[in-house]
């Protein structure tokens, strides 16, 4: 920036210091909410996408069929007007075929690892209480790289399913509900009509209510002899490096097994657009803010040029080209812009660090603080659509100084 | 034989419009270095326009103008700010320093805009003008904190700040008392004297216009005499 111009514009500014002071409050304020706000919903959607992708899996692989499987005269006659009715599905074992093939192929793709597990609902009952659960077949050594649940472990572990084989893990609530602990047996009644006894071996706190309630896990084994359902899985749960490649990877399992494979993204796509408009609402509220501040900008600077007519004809006159002038009047909303970027930007980390400093209580949950977005891009956006929003208001007037005749001026004219 | 700085050919300004007004039409001058000529005539004559065309702050709409022998018709809006800055020197009728600088800064900003000196040198050559001119002990000061002649004479500094070889003065002294009228006049005559400069100034005031070396009567748009 050349210094003299700067120097020119700067002199204008502190002119009308308390105009200045208006303008620059203005980009000050939305600078500083725009970032709180804007960090405090990028904050809380990663937050939420992180628990997604930690907590469920990236991939399930289901065992049902995306689309319902032609019959054979429909494969024959690929062309042929066929109208088939009353199809009546074959009955047979529910799970996955095959599914051990299906892990070998997906195991081989690089960045990939696969659980298998069966679930069913089942009662648990206990000193004369039953509550219904979701119960979970799994392979303990296998789930734990696919699974966070082991992080989540309050009392024994997830391998301690191994070394027990009647073993059971429970979630906290569960136990709290039924007032169970740790090595007690219980009895848990399968939809098959099967009843087995389990001895619980380890409870896990997740913080979600329904799910610390409402999920228990056995070993696979155990879990199909209750289905009645030997050498069979209905879920294969599937873990990648990279979480962002699970719809494409999904695509491909399911062109593979035919089986239905739904990424998380596929899973959640109604909470993923519901983030989306969200955040479109979010920077529109926001960026009125910052917009509302442009125009102070635009009208200090369109005022300095009515003022600076004379000005603006004698520089002109003096040998200043009429960009050189366009840059006078830029700068100020530059240097408005980038002093409301200055005082603003900590002024909002402030209130983000008010924001962190807040504590929700919420029933059945461990108490919650806002989750922010710190990253430096969150104070670029703000920073940058505040000094673009500012240089495009400062625009319009400095585009008019430059076009200003001097003779005009000189001879009384504008 | 001193050198032509300006000179123009059957010059012509006409404002478009549905009556199209003639400012001026028809003129052929030529100033050389050294001399300070008037110009002088009534109002609304085309005085100041035709300094405005001399000035390259407007473009004729007939005839040609050579500045320093260079014909600049066919010279582009920066061309012709850049020909300002480093070949001419204006004075207005009102100082029109700009008021947020103080004197000193007001003659450093052309020398600045020009950038052929360090900021050393330009301050200290900027110095030297206001010394020149008896307003050294004014070089710190707002044009709001010095008289109307004090004004006057920073803005003839701040002319003479690139060393132009052509001042152009716009009733200098149509603002002044008659002390600081009689000042600037003295000024304007010794920067074409001593310093070889060429001077041309529109005025009212006949004793102004008498001192000057030749004096050129516009009327109604045309020389007169």
């Amino acid at each position: 920036m050349n210094p003299l111009l700067l120097s020119i514009a700067v002199k204008h500014l502190l002119a009308r210091k308390r105009q200045s002071i208006v303008s620059l409050s203005g980009i000050v304020l939305g600078v500083a909410f725009f970032l709180a706000i804007s960090s405090m919903m990028q904050g809380s959607e990663q937050d939420f996408i992180k628990r997604l992708v930690d907590n469920s899996p990236h991939i399930t692989i289901e065992d049902e069929y995306r689309n319902p499987r032609l019959q054979p005269v429909q494969q024959f006659y690929t062309h042929g007007a066929i109208e088939v009715r009353r199809v009546k599905p074959e009955t047979e074992t529910r799970g996955i075929r095959g599914y051990q093939q299906i892990l070998d192929y997906v195991r081989k793709i690089p960045g990939v690892l696969a659980s298998p597990s069966l679930k069913g609902q089942a009662l648990v009952s206990f000193a004369g209480k039953d509550v219904a659960i979701s119960l979970n077949g799994i392979i303990p050594s296998e789930v734990k790289s696919v699974s966070t649940i082991e992080s989540y472990m309050k009392q024994g572990s997830i391998d301690d399913l191994i070394a027990n084989p009647d073993g059971i893990v429970l979630g906290s609530e569960l136990v709290k509900k039924m007032s169970l602990q740790m090595n007690e047996n219980l009895t848990v009644a399968a939809t098959t009509g099967q009843i087995h006894t389990f001895k619980i071996v380890g409870i896990f706190h997740t913080g979600r209510a329904d799910y610390d309630e409402g999920q228990a896990f056995v070993t696979l084994k155990r879990m199909q002899s209750l289905l009645n359902r030997a050498n069979r899985v209905n879920t294969i749960v599937v873990k990648l490096a990279d979480p962002y490649q699970s719809q494409a990877v999904a695509a491909q399992i399911e062109a593979r097994s035919g089986y239905k494979s739904v990424s998380w993204q596929e899973a959640s796509a109604d909470i993923t657009s519901a983030l989306l408009i969200r955040n479109v609402i979010m920077y529109s509220v926001v960026s009125a803010v910052l917009i509302v501040a442009a125009f102070g900008i635009y009208n200090i600077i369109s005022t300095v040029v009515l003022e600076k007519q004379r000005d603006i004809a004698i520089l002109k006159s003096m040998g200043f080209h009429a960009r050189d002038i366009e840059r006078i009047f830029l700068t100020q909303g530059l240097v408005l812009g980038f002093a409301g970027c200055a005082v603003g930007l900590p002024l909002g980390m402030i209130i983000m660090v008010s924001l962190m400093s807040l504590e929700f209580h919420i029933p059945g949950n461990d108490p919650i603080h806002l989750p922010l977005d710190w990253s430096w891009y969150q104070f670029a956006i703000a920073g940058g659509f505040a000094v673009t929003a500012a240089t495009v208001a400062a625009l319009l007037p400095a585009r008019k100084a430059s076009r200003l005749h001097p003779v005009d001026i000189l001879r009384g004219t504008q | 034989m001193s050198d032509v700085i300006v000179k123009t050919e059957k010059l012509g300004r006409q404002l478009a419009g549905e009556v199209p007004v003639t400012l001026v039409e028809d003129i052929s001058i030529e100033v050389r270095s050294g001399e300070f000529v008037a110009i002088t005539g009534p109002s609304g004559s085309g005085k100041s326009s035709l300094l405005y065309l001399l000035g390259l702050l407007d473009r004729p709409t007939s005839g040609r103008i050579w500045l320093n022998g260079i014909e600049t018709s066919t010279y582009g809006e920066d061309r012709l700010a850049d020909v300002r800055l480093a070949e001419l020197g204006f004075v207005f009728q009102s100082h029109f320093l700009l008021p947020e600088f103080s004197a000193l800064e007001n003659v450093m900003l052309p020398m600045q805009r020009l950038g052929r000196l360090s900021t050393a040198d330009i301050k200290a050559r900027a110095m030297d003008v206001l010394t020149d001119l008896g307003l050294a002990d004014q070089a710190h000061k707002l044009p709001k904190q010095m008289s109307g002649g004090q004004s006057q004479r920073v803005a003839i500094a701040r002319a003479l700040a690139n060393e132009p070889r052509l001042i152009l003065a716009d009733e200098p002294t149509g603002n002044l008392d008659t002390k600081s009228s009689a000042t600037v006049q003295e000024i304007l005559r010794h920067l074409a004297r001593e310093h070889d400069r060429a001077v041309v100034a529109v005025t009212h005031d006949p004793v102004f216009a008498a001192s000057a070396d030749r004096r050129i009567v516009i009327v109604d748009g045309r020389i007169a005499a």
